[in-house]
């Protein structure tokens, strides 16, 4: 029996600080994730001055938490991981030089890790039968990716987002409308008392890949509606309206992951990033998926959200595939997937 | 006792490892590479010139503000980092004071100065007394005419370091009424070496603290709490 890896993996690309143990790239012993979401609220969304800030404050106190919790010392750790893009540069080098520094003064391996990789591979905590070769869709407040997981650590993009990541449509929409910050939960909670066909929205057409998103046009036009019945005095349905913007994304992000599943030729597909925890979105693709016969795979939303035990169970492949990175690891705000 | 010193607080990186007795190494880099690439490898080299492994140390300083704020997360977290993985404290040093190190012993009156954008300096008033240091003004950030005006008021020989003069040459030399100097160029610069000095008086004060509370000192708010505070109509 090999000796088990025992990952302390830390995540600070955005406004959570999070730090997380995890043993042989699925078992989870602690994740713990300080949020600083009420901070931003104040501004309307996430401040990258506010948010490298508080990660600061908190990085040591998560750390040391994660270790607690999971009841083990540094001695047990086989590796540390840390989270090094894309992301908001000042967060991110918080916790890469923290990594760093204590990969270099415990002696232990560091490996880089790309944050869409981690939310990837959350898929793999919580599905013991997960393996590649699979197709993914990641999509977050940053991020709209349908991916062909080839393999652990092997990516092929075959989509993404032309303009706004499908979260920042929710956000933009929600502040529109008033329902503030972050958008995606409150539309969310909203939509489940509003007619989706109330309102025809467009779905975006683009020339180039059929696998690409937009989401921007789909912004502009409910913004439009908002604004045309303003000036009709037509006192607008929120829950209709959310309800049917949210039906379009739906709509959108389903077909091609569909589409993709049946060209790549596999039977597997997974989601993941913040909208993942989207219960309309949930909910449609598990009803395709049915229809289609195609297993489907989506994390828990404590696993959806930004955190650290996805980055563990991504570093654990890249572990065990020999992949280390060097001190001079730097914080790569605009990391394209599968670069090393 | 052995002591780690790191200094980032602006486009310069330096590191130094010092005993009550020596500095035994110091290393100053001021190039492109960010502090991100360069900080631990530096801090690997030096340990490795010395034969020394970084779990013989027993403190680790770091110039802690005011500074670039990038510059200044990045040499606290890697403090922070190497505190937790050693369980070792950290001296949080003031970047001015051990700017104004450089000149430790001169009779003159020192005010180091590092560019904090917008006609603003981090800045402090310093005099050297039977060979301490003095601080006739704590660390501050301060509008250039403010300074000079407090430093006319003062009206003794000035010594100017730091790389807040070259934004602001011009005001400073047609508005000052003492004798002034800028400092040569192996003086202007931030030295971990002054670094390690001054936390070496810090922690015989028993003045450190634990990794995990260890902040750096960035003197002021961010942009978006400023507006905010303004916005409020609060006095900050």
């Amino acid at each position: 029996m090999a000796k088990d890896v025992i990952i302390l993996a830390i995540e600070s690309s955005c406004d959570e600080t999070a730090a997380a143990v995890v043993k042989n790239g699925r078992d989870v012993l602690s994740n713990v994730i300080s949020s600083q979401i009420d901070l931003h609220t104040l501004y309307g969304g996430v401040v990258p001055e506010i948010a490298s800030r508080k990660h600061m404050e908190q990085i040591n106190q998560v750390i040391e938490q994660a270790l607690d919790k999971a009841n083990v010392t540094f001695d047990d750790i086989t590796a540390i991981a840390v989270t090094y893009g894309p992301g908001l540069v000042g967060a991110l080098l918080v916790g890469v030089a923290c990594a760093k520094s204590l990969a270099y003064a415990l002696k232990k391996p560091l490996i880089g890790v790309h944050h869409i990789e981690g939310h990837i591979s959350a898929n793999y905590i919580e599905n013991a039968d997960l393996e590649p070769p699979f197709v993914c869709l990641v999509v977050s407040g940053g991020h709209t990716h349908l991916v062909n997981v080839k393999d652990y650590g092997e990516y092929e993009i075959l989509g993404r987002t032309r303009d706004d990541a499908a979260g920042e449509a929710f956000d933009k929409v929600a502040r529109a409308v008033g329902l503030g910050y972050p958008g995606g939960p409150k539309i969310d909670k909203l939509a489940k008392e509003g007619n989706p066909n109330a309102i025809e929205f467009p779905r975006a057409k683009i020339d180039g890949s059929v696998y690409d998103f937009s989401f921007s046009g789909l912004k502009s036009a409910v913004l439009n509606y908002i604004n045309s019945c303003e000036m009709k005095n037509i006192e607008i349905n929120k829950a209709d309206l959310v309800a049917s913007f949210q039906s379009s994304v739906v709509e959108s992000l389903v077909t091609r992951a569909m589409m993709a599943v049946k060209e790549m030729n596999t039977d597997k597909i997974a989601i993941a990033g913040g909208v993942a925890s989207n219960t309309a979105f949930r909910d449609a693709m598990l009803k395709a998926c049915k229809e289609n016969n195609v297993k489907f795979y989506r994390p828990s939303a404590i696993y959806c959200t930004d955190n650290a035990a996805m980055i563990g169970a991504a570093a654990y492949y890249d572990y065990i595939n020999g992949k280390r990175s060097g001190l001079d690891l730097n914080a790569v705000p605009n990391l394209k997937l599968g670069e090393k | 006792m052995k002591i780690l010193a790191i200094e980032t607080s602006s486009m310069i990186a330096s590191v130094a490892v010092a005993t009550k007795d020596a500095i035994l190494a110091e290393c100053t880099m001021n190039n492109k590479k960010t502090h991100s690439q360069t900080l631990l490898p530096m801090i690997d080299k030096v340990c490795d010139m010395l034969e020394m492994d970084i779990a013989q140390m027993d403190a680790i300083a770091v110039a802690g503000g005011p500074g670039s704020y990038t510059g200044l997360r990045i040499g606290s977290a890697t403090a922070k980092g190497i505190g937790l993985a050693l369980n070792i404290p950290i001296i949080n040093v003031p970047t001015i004071d051990a700017m104004a190190y450089n000149y430790a012993g001169s009779n003159k009156v020192i005010c180091p100065m590092l560019d904090a954008k917008r006609a603003q300096v981090f800045t402090g008033v310093y005099t050297f007394l039977d060979g301490k240091l003095n601080v006739i003004k704590e660390q501050m950030a301060a509008d250039i005419k403010d300074v000079i005006k407090m430093l006319n008021e003062i009206g003794k020989e000035v010594i100017f370091l730091g790389d807040g003069i070259m934004p602001n040459i011009d005001y400073i030399k047609n508005n000052i009424s003492c004798q002034y100097t800028f400092a040569p160029l192996h003086l202007n610069g931030q030295k971990a070496s002054c670094v390690a000095a001054l936390a070496l008086e810090y922690y015989n004060a028993g003045k450190f603290e634990n990794a995990r509370e260890h902040l750096p000192n960035y003197l002021k708010l961010s942009q978006a709490e400023r507006e905010l505070a303004e916005k409020k109509g609060n006095n900050l």
